[in-house]
């Protein structure tokens, strides 16, 4: 009993490895990544699970090369996703060429019902209403797609977006402690505060791990709080290819790479490493010989 | 580029600049979202002549003025809540259009396996029933002006459902059109100078509508011409964009 208070006392460290989050995951599971198209991926996380054999995943996704990793590997059986894309490479090829082969399902919303999807999910609703969807082919593809009336005087029907709950949220943020309190200092939070609520589980990698943040801490900059927090990795580089501003922005020549090479010479070259350092230092060495 | 900035012909790419800059007049205090080179051009020539008001932004997450200083914050949560508050004016790209307006980004051939993938859906459906939605085609082609689109992403005028649906003007390299017609089908509005109808019919793969007289896109003012040459575009990029 005594040990148990004391534990209590120096409230739970959250802090985990890639492999340790990896470890928690499972195939068959729903997954959401934070982040949108190259900007603030977790991609640290993203490249431990191409270390597993996990696989058979579904995956929500405001979608880049997070998504292009997981389905050129083949660890995708359905994407939940509005588009994928490089940003300053408009498609994603490996992306492309899975769906081109038909390598697995799809479910294609809007931006907007994606968004109302994850709120729904967050705030334990089973859809939310929205002016979207109706008119377009997203109905067509999405036949489980129902609609709701407005029980006022206006009557208008909308879509009932429908949650979208997942058993884990991977995000990658600038700043964390060790409880899961995770810091965006970019000029976009994106979606990932909406990610971990929207999951059971939920893991932040963050650039640099910090003891407490200081009192003149902005408080709009605290966008993850603990509380939906499941485990929190510290991964330097970790949004590596994409943007992780302002510690560091997209590599434009590495996603370019990424880009125009095949894949099985990429994850050769790049992903069959032991370890996140091993892709690091393999990047670097890259680099190195584009100097000379 | 500091000769003839002024005195030089108006390139095509020119002309596509004011008819896209066109498509913002009279907005009054939204945000133009161009998707595209010339659409930023010409979002920021309305600003800077008569739609001054316009809300632009930097392409991340900050509202700017014409000098680049930040004056508000939009990061996608909030944008999104701008296109379904309606305090915006896209100008989106296609992929494929048809003659109401229906749009396709997201893949080409059967969706369910396409033998091309291209964007997704991304915000087209909710654009289209939310706030005004203009469109930038850079090369006018059968190949994008279609009898049926793929897969409808942005809804046209036969689809479109609730009290906010509205396709303002779709802007090519050849004319500019709209669907102000009675049952909305696309309409030849103007040829920009050089383009005649039949070339843009040629390169239309539906029938359009054609008035007896369509006139030629509107000329540039010297005004704006050297807004343009020296102050938006001074290395020339739409020249790339659009040739001839």
């Amino acid at each position: 009993m005594n040990r148990r208070t004391e534990k209590r006392a120096e409230r739970p460290d959250k802090v985990l490895t890639p492999e340790d989050v990896v470890g928690r995951l499972r195939s068959g599971m729903t997954i959401g990544i934070g982040g949108w198209g190259a900007r603030r991926k977790p991609m640290a996380l993203v490249r431990a699970l191409l270390r597993s054999e996990i696989s058979d995943l579904t995956v929500i996704s405001y979608g880049g090369p997070d998504v292009g990793l997981l389905a050129a590997a083949g660890r995708i059986r359905r994407l939940v996703a509005p588009f994928v894309t490089l940003d300053s490479v408009p498609l994603e090829p490996h992306y492309r060429a899975a769906r081109e082969r038909g390598a697995f399902e799809l479910t294609e919303l809007d931006e907007a019902m994606f968004m109302w999807g994850l709120h729904a999910a967050a705030n334990r609703l089973p859809f939310l209403p929205v002016r979207a969807g109706l008119g377009s082919d997203v109905m067509r593809v999405n036949p489980g797609l129902r609609t709701v009336t407005s029980p006022y005087e206006d009557g208008e029907e909308f879509v009932a977006a429908p949650a979208l709950r997942m058993d884990a949220a991977l995000v990658h943020l600038n700043r964390a402690d060790r409880l899961g309190n995770g810091q965006y200092l970019g000029p976009d939070p994106y979606f990932d505060d909406l990610f971990c609520e929207a999951a059971d589980t939920a893991y932040v990698s963050c650039e640099q791990m910090v003891e407490s943040f200081a009192p003149d801490t902005v408080p709009q900059t605290l966008l993850v709080s603990r509380h939906s927090v499941t485990g929190v990795v510290e991964t330097p580089n970790g949004a590596h290819f994409t943007s992780c501003v302002p510690d560091h922005d997209r590599d434009e020549p590495f996603q370019k790479l990424y880009a125009t090479t095949p894949w099985p010479e990429f994850a050769e070259r790049f992903l069959s490493g032991k370890s996140e350092g091993d892709y690091q230092a393999a990047v670097q060495a890259w680099h190195k010989e584009q100097r000379k | 580029m500091t000769t003839d900035t002024t005195t030089a012909v108006t390139s095509r790419a020119e002309y596509c600049v004011i008819a896209c800059a066109e498509a913002w007049r009279d907005n009054g205090e939204v945000l133009a979202s161009p998707m595209g080179l010339i659409p930023s051009f010409g979002a920021r020539l309305a600003k800077h002549t008569f739609s001054p008001d316009l809300l632009l932004t930097d392409g991340e997450a900050l509202l700017v003025g014409l000098d680049g200083r930040p004056e508000g914050w939009l990061p996608y949560r909030r944008h999104l809540t701008m296109v379904t508050g309606g305090r915006r004016h896209v100008m989106m790209g296609a992929s494929q259009i048809d003659r109401y307006g229906n749009q396709n980004i997201s893949c080409i051939g059967d969706w369910e396996q396409p033998t091309r993938q291209l964007l997704g859906v991304r915000g087209a459906p909710a654009n289209t029933l939310n706030n005004p939605v203009s469109y930038w085609i850079p090369k006018h082609s059968t190949r994008v002006f279609v009898e049926r689109v793929d897969m409808i992403c942005g809804v046209g005028y036969d689809h479109a459902v609730g009290p906010y649906h509205r396709l303002p003007r779709v802007v090519t390299d050849l004319a500019v059109l709209d669907f102000e017609t009675p049952d909305h089908a696309m309409r030849l509005v103007s040829v920009h100078p050089g383009v005649t109808v039949d070339e843009v019919r040629a390169a239309t793969g539906f029938d359009l509508v054609t008035g007896e007289d369509v006139p030629c896109t509107r000329e540039p003012t010297a005004a704006e011409l050297r807004l343009i040459r020296e102050v938006i575009d001074p290395r020339g990029l739409r020249n790339r964009e659009v040739r001839a």
